[in-house]
């Protein structure tokens, strides 16, 4: 039967090629327009640590002074070098490590190569196992390089292969600010998105190419980059940043379950109080820990403009969706005569219903493949853009399906109404005007 | 108008189409008004004047490697030197940041010295020299220049203040409503901060910034006789006019070969203004072309969706058309039946469309950074769409109207 309602579809709809065009048209637009943004937002809002993230958490407490205290206010963002230092001695979590983002000049031995900066991470040990980053050579360094200031780097895939052609660089000798750094280890390609441990840096940015021990970066006075902010006396200067008053260092602490979470929250509580206590504090102890998404949240990752697409066009979908509803039941309606005489030879309303929504369906899956083509084009358009997320706008299979789905669930939706409308028809009525 | 009554029996039989008709005009109208007003704000922000005289500006963002911070000063004082020398150079400096360049300074400024708490004004920080009015192409509008020996060198993390500063009208005004600025002391803010005196007002200089976040003090900005040292700088170069291309090739080799212990790389290294431009502003264009693609498309389709009904409504009715012919209606008649028909669907498409206009409206100002919309767009979206309509429905309506009146003697 199905076949049969298939062929009468077409037919119907090779009928009328300029209505049925229209309406294919409307849908893949429409369509189109949605899968591009959707894709957009979906890729921005994903998760950067699949199967992880929900148990790395990022604590705030709030050091500052008085001054423009208000209460519950959000806390900073970041925690000052004292702070990160003695929470990261702590040790009250299953890993943690504290980090900030800056830039090396990196001396090339090859001579026919100009020094250049790279972007750089310095940080403590556990950050590779932490956010299992994947190694290509070689491996991280450990706790005990981390208190000898070790002059140990890590480097990406893309700079191995520029400095070493991609060989196993381990070993190898890297000189960067006029010091010998030994490469013990070179990471694949690792791009978590959003660049969500440091969100300074530009919230797609792509990963650091060199990775410091942070205590070996500070006695080096490497150049750190990302925002700092000072309350009190201050004084951020390269020299003297780890007394200052200012918060300049990410955070980050692994918690194996929620009762865990809910200890580590009482650890910063009472530590908090403590320092309180010993008078390096004044405000009461105001702590936030959020995991990886909630912390996204908090950063309002997303940029609202991609949010105002996906709602300009899900709204364009809707008034394409409206037009077809209107041209489908135009042409239903029109028909009023032959479906009279199918109701007339022994068709149940059901039979024309059904009928009729094959039909829909049929323009519907046109529409969704039209779409698909429009999507593909939308994004590809996108990825022209400047923008530092451009490059990750990818159709994936789940979006593929998405869009197939809400093609056929869509026109369908929009037959519904004609089609009903259309097996109301009093077969008599019709045959009698004949 | 005679015919309303007549129209509104009609319509009662197509309740169905007719209300398809004024929803999707009523969303449409929703939505490009809404459009419409976000296209109108991110034009007006991206067309701002930065203050400066924008043609023939070239800048050239430079880091030295292996060398002493403490060394920088001279280096650079000897590049400058070097580009001012250039053919096809008319100006040159070494700042930290300039109008839409996307990064830089930003401090709070003060009446009396303050350390911390709420400041009198915000404002961005120029660290140049006496020629950054003539690289800039700012107009200086009282007051006068820095005078070369008022140039200090300093390092970043010492530098409060310098006892002269020049400042843009709006913080002038910010500061000194009555507009006596010039020779008033300000403080910028931090502790133990020395007073600036207000030697010189420019008429205009953007903050190095184009998101909405520095709207506050987009025109804000302080300069101050100061050349700093440290591993970074940009080179701020005015070229004689015509001779853009030529020194945007020129000078990064002349650097280069005044000295090697430096990187001049990235995508962002050396730009042109009119690249500065369009790169603070490439999201905003953006969007406004988005939406403007989106508008379009959205009235044609709505346009589309108004011919196909008609078009439908204008063949069932064809021997009703042909009765009404033979019983003496005009061609006139007929045709301007079927436009009072959707004029009147038209009204009530946008009616409605104007409410779910101002409340789409009302709920993006509580999600995104949005103003209020204005009526005048509403206004506008209203006379676009029942114009539309009237287009729309135009072709077949005087299909209908060339219905012969022997329409009514047949059967079919």
């Amino acid at each position: 039967m199905f076949s049969y309602y298939l062929d009468l579809a077409l037919r119907s709809l090779k009928r009328n090629k300029v209505l049925t065009a229209l309406m294919v048209i409307a849908i893949a637009l429409g369509i189109g327009a949605c899968m591009t943004t959707f894709t957009v937002l979906h890729v921005l809002s994903g998760d950067p640590l699949p199967g992880k993230s929900a148990r790395l958490f990022y604590p705030q407490i709030d050091p500052e002074d008085m001054d423009g205290y208000e209460p519950n206010k959000e806390p900073a963002r970041q925690v000052t070098w004292i702070d990160g230092m003695n929470l990261l001695k702590a040790k009250r979590g299953e890993r943690q490590a504290l980090m900030t983002g800056g830039a090396v000049p990196v001396q090339p031995a090859q001579s026919g190569m100009d020094p250049f900066f790279s972007d750089a991470r310095f940080t403590t040990a556990d950050f590779f196992p932490m956010f299992e980053t994947p190694f290509l050579f070689g491996r991280g360094w450990s706790e005990a390089e981390d208190n000898g200031k070790a002059r140990v780097a890590v480097i990406t895939r893309s700079l191995n292969d520029k400095l070493y052609g991609g060989n196993d660089s381990t070993g190898k000798i890297l000189r960067m600010k006029d010091t010998a750094f030994r490469v013990i280890g070179v990471l694949d390609t690792w791009r978590p998105n959003p660049h969500f441990y440091d969100l300074n840096m530009g919230n797609y940015s792509a990963t650091e190419d060199v990775f410091v021990p942070l205590t070996t970066a500070r006695d080096l006075r490497f150049e750190r980059n990302g925002s700092m902010n000072c309350w009190g006396r201050g004084g951020g200067d390269n020299e003297h940043i780890e007394t200052a008053t200012c918060v300049w260092l990410q955070f980050w602490v692994q918690l194996e379950s929620a009762d865990k979470a809910a200890d580590y929250r009482t650890f910063l509580d009472n530590y908090s109080k403590e320092q309180k206590a010993l008078g390096r504090f004044q405000r009461p102890s105001n702590v936030r820990l959020s995991n990886v998404m909630e912390w996204m949240d908090v950063n309002k990752v997303v940029p609202s403009d991609v949010r105002l697409q996906s709602w300009l066009a899900l709204g364009f979908l809707l008034v394409c969706l409206v037009n077809t509803v209107g041209l489908m039941l135009a042409k239903f309606l029109r028909r009023a005569g032959e479906l009279g005489v199918r109701r007339a030879l022994g068709a149940s309303k059901r039979e024309v219903f059904v009928q009729l929504l094959v039909e829909a369906g049929v323009i519907g899956l046109a529409g969704g493949v039209g779409g698909l083509v429009l999507a593909f084009l939308g994004l590809w358009l996108v990825r022209l853009q400047p923008a530092d997320y451009a490059s990750l706008a990818h159709l994936d299979i789940s979006m593929l399906l998405v869009t197939f789905m809400l093609a056929l669930i869509s026109s369908l939706l929009a037959g519904l109404l004609p089609a009903w409308r259309a097996c109301q028809i009093t077969p008599a009525l019709q045959l009698k005007s004949q | 108008m005679l015919q309303i009554k007549p129209i509104l029996a009609a319509l009662k039989r197509h309740k169905a189409g007719t209300i398809l008709i004024a929803l999707q005009i009523a969303l449409t109208l929703a939505i490009v008004c809404n459009a419409l007003f976000i296209i109108q704000q991110r034009v007006q922000r991206l067309s701002r004047p930065s203050g400066m005289n924008e043609s023939n500006v070239l800048a050239i963002t430079n880091r030295w490697v292996a060398v002493n911070d403490k060394d920088t000063a001279s280096l650079t004082k000897t590049d400058v030197q070097a580009l001012r020398q250039l053919p096809g150079v008319e100006d040159a400096m070494n700042t930290n940041s300039f109008p839409l360049r996307g990064g830089g300074w930003s401090t709070g400024v003060n009446l009396v010295p303050k350390e911390n708490g709420k400041p009198a004004g915000q404002t961005t920080l120029y660290f140049v020299d006496e020629h950054a009015l003539a690289v800039y192409g700012a107009q200086l509008i009282a007051g006068r220049n820095f005078t070369a020996d008022e140039v200090i060198v300093a390092d970043p993390k010492d530098i409060k203040s310098t006892p002269q500063v020049i400042v843009t009208k709006a913080l002038a005004d910010k500061l000194f409503p009555k507009g006596d600025a010039l020779g008033k002391q300000m403080y910028l803010s931090g502790k133990d901060v020395p007073p600036s005196t207000i030697i010189g007002i420019v008429k205009q200089l953007q903050v190095p910034w184009s998101g909405i976040w520095a709207n506050d003090f987009v025109e804000n900005a302080t300069l101050l006789p100061v050349q700093l040292t440290g591993s970074y700088g940009i080179y701020l170069i005015r070229a004689k006019p015509g001779q853009l291309a030529a020194v945007t090739k020129s000078a990064p080799e002349a650097l280069l070969k005044t000295n090697r212990m430096r990187v001049i790389s990235g995508e962002r290294a050396i730009r042109t203004y009119e690249k500065v431009r369009e790169d603070a502003y490439k999201n905003d264009r953006g969007m406004a072309i988005l939406m403007g693609v989106i508008c379009v498309i959205l009235l044609a389709i709505t346009a589309a969706g108004i011919v196909g009904l008609t078009s439908f409504w204008v063949g069932q009715r064809r021997k009703q058309i042909g009765v009404r012919r033979a019983l003496g209606a005009t061609k006139h008649d007929i045709l301007s039946y079927f436009l009072t028909e959707n004029l009147m669907i038209g009204i009530a498409g946008v009616v409605i469309g104007a409410g779910l206009a101002v409340g789409l409206n009302l709920w993006m100002v509580t999600q995104f950074e949005m103003a209020r919309l204005s009526a005048v767009y509403v206004f506008a979206g209203v006379i676009a769409l029942l114009l539309l309509g009237q287009a729309a429905v135009l072709a077949p309506a005087m299909r209908a109207a060339k219905v012969p009146p022997v329409e009514a003697t047949r059967s079919v």
